[in-house]
């Protein structure tokens, strides 16, 4: 069992991406052995009303028994608290807001009362760290990115919130993971489409140093291509138990609880 | 009996030594000999760069701490005669030296040359050592920012357009296009080499956006494409898995030796 907590549908304003459609992700999908997929709607990420774009996440997700939709939440718009309800009724396995994107500050007050009230509802709070190499970016794409100081002052703000953060690299996560009580470290995922593999040998690091619990299978495909992330896999031993973990396992029991 | 030939030549990898910054210099470079093995790599083609910052910058290397990256290098190569192959790494500032340095390490059994960021490719310091890599017969592998909009601090970073100039002062030299995957606006470089026939698209670099290597084969085709894996092998592997998606069985073989074949010298590898 595999399964992605990191994909996405639809263009992206700032270049060419093939494959962003549903179908195209279902070919992704079997192409790399992924049983499941949580997918967002990347047009709406940079959309003034991100939440505008749930409806057809859901409708599409509705029709493809491997994908389950991450909806956008902005808690800076009206009607937000409507929408995280929908979603806590419909069971989907985690929400997306993106600060940075939205304008919004990521530990600001707005932020924080979504964290809290997503805590309550037993869902996690998804957020990117990046979209794509600060280098290569777009000269109009100019959304800042996640900061490790936001992600610790908001895993601090509730005990409730668990944060699943994704396109983290490894020194983002060893300074929120030791920057944080144990208690609060044990409440946020890491996905690790971003983390180095060999001869660097991040990811083998941070399974032996922060545990591997801590990790969950994502690829950020369409954007990045999927066999990124297996291969990562391939490249580290951690035996079949601990390889379960991080494919399907966290994501199932750690995550959706 | 036809023996198959099964070959994967790594165009762009780097090893580290004892004076270097870092303390765990023999476990990355163990590190990478060992995915190399599980990924399929014969051959690594590598540079070691200076002293990676200790005591002198990693893009401008001092001349003695080049002589002693190339020795390491050196080294490496007659502890693994079977798969680790050579650039010499100099730095164009220091001319003579640099031509110096090549001759040493390419009678050593180097194969190629390395040019990091030390001068910008358009510059003339850059002609003698292209002039040496013709009549030796040698690739160059150029670092470069794929679209470098200002000057990045601890380098002179080149970029595309940069190299395709250098390119076309030297018809006769085959130059590789470090890290399309590396950072910065590949399609910058793309649109670049269209026609510079004679400069290769190295697919390293941590990178592994979508849609990267579909433009990359629109743009220069699969026979100027050759693979490497720079500081992750991980996302070069990918790459790799990817592309028997998009090309045929022969074609998949050009960017994973044949094309690199064709570059080095003859003899470089097996199957020459």
């Amino acid at each position: 069992m595999r399964i992605d907590v990191n994909a996405f549908l639809g263009a992206y304003p700032y270049r060419r991406v093939a494959g962003t459609s549903p179908e195209r992700l279902l070919q992704a999908l079997e192409r790399t052995a992924i049983d499941e997929a949580w997918v967002s709607h990347l047009p709406s990420l940079f959309w003034r009303q991100p939440m505008d774009g749930n409806a057809w996440l859901y409708d599409t997700v509705a029709r493809e028994r491997r994908l389950r939709a991450v909806p956008a939440v902005h808690p800076g718009l009206a009607g937000w608290e409507g929408t995280l309800g929908e979603a806590a009724d419909r069971g989907v396995p985690a929400v997306r807001c993106d600060p940075p994107h939205y304008g919004l500050d990521p530990a600001g007050p707005e932020v924080r009362i979504l964290a809290a009230a997503c805590g309550a509802a037993h869902l996690p709070l998804m957020m990117a760290v990046r979209l794509e190499d600060g280098r290569q970016r777009h000269p109009n794409d100019r959304a800042g990115e996640l900061s490790a100081a936001a992600v610790r002052a908001l895993i601090r703000s509730d005990p409730g919130v668990r944060l699943l953060i994704t396109h983290a690299d490894r020194a983002f996560i060893e300074e929120v993971h030791f920057g944080s009580t144990p208690e609060e470290a044990a409440r946020i995922w890491w996905d690790i489409s971003w983390i180095w593999g060999p001869p660097e040998d991040h990811l083998g690091t941070l399974v032996e140093t922060l545990g591997v619990e801590r990790f969950v299978f994502g690829t950020g495909q369409p954007l990045r291509i999927p066999e990124n992330a297996v291969a990562k896999l391939d490249l580290v031993d951690l035996g079949a138990e601990r390889r379960a973990a991080i494919e399907s396992e966290n994501a199932r029991a750690g995550l959706q609880r | 009996m036809t023996q198959i030939l099964v070959m994967l030549i790594d165009v762009h990898a780097h090893f580290y030594h004892d004076r270097t910054p870092r303390a765990d210099w023999r476990e990355r470079n163990a590190s990478r000999l060992s995915a190399g093995d599980r990924i399929g790599v014969t051959h690594h083609v590598a540079s070691i760069l200076g002293s990676w910052g200790l005591t002198s910058p990693t893009y401008f290397p001092s001349p003695r701490d080049l002589e002693y990256g190339n020795d390491a290098l050196l080294a490496l190569e007659r502890q693994h005669p079977d798969r680790i192959r050579g650039y010499v790494t100099v730095n164009p500032n220091y001319a003579a030296h640099a031509r110096a340095e090549i001759a040493r390490c390419l009678d050593a059994g180097m194969v190629g040359i390395k040019l990091a960021a030390s001068r910008r490719a358009t510059d003339p310091l850059l002609d003698p050592i292209c002039e040496l890599a013709r009549e030796r017969g040698v690739p160059v592998l150029q670092h470069v920012w794929q679209h470098r909009r200002r000057d990045w601090p601890g380098q002179e970073a080149s970029d595309g357009i940069e190299l395709a100039a250098l390119a076309a002062r030297h018809p006769d030299v085959r130059f590789i296009l470090a890290h399309i995957g590396g950072g910065g606006d590949w399609q910058h470089s793309l649109a670049a080499l269209r026609t510079a026939s004679n400069v290769y698209v190295d697919l390293s670099g941590s990178g592994v956006d979508g849609g990267m290597l579909e433009a990359c084969l629109e743009s220069v085709g699969v026979e100027r494409l050759v693979w490497g894996t720079d500081l992750t092998m991980e996302t070069g592997w990918a790459k790799l898995r990817y592309l028997t998606y998009l090309l045929s069985p022969a074609q998949l073989e050009l960017v994973k030796w044949k094309n690199a074949a064709r570059i080095f010298p003859r003899g470089a590898f097996p199957a020459d």
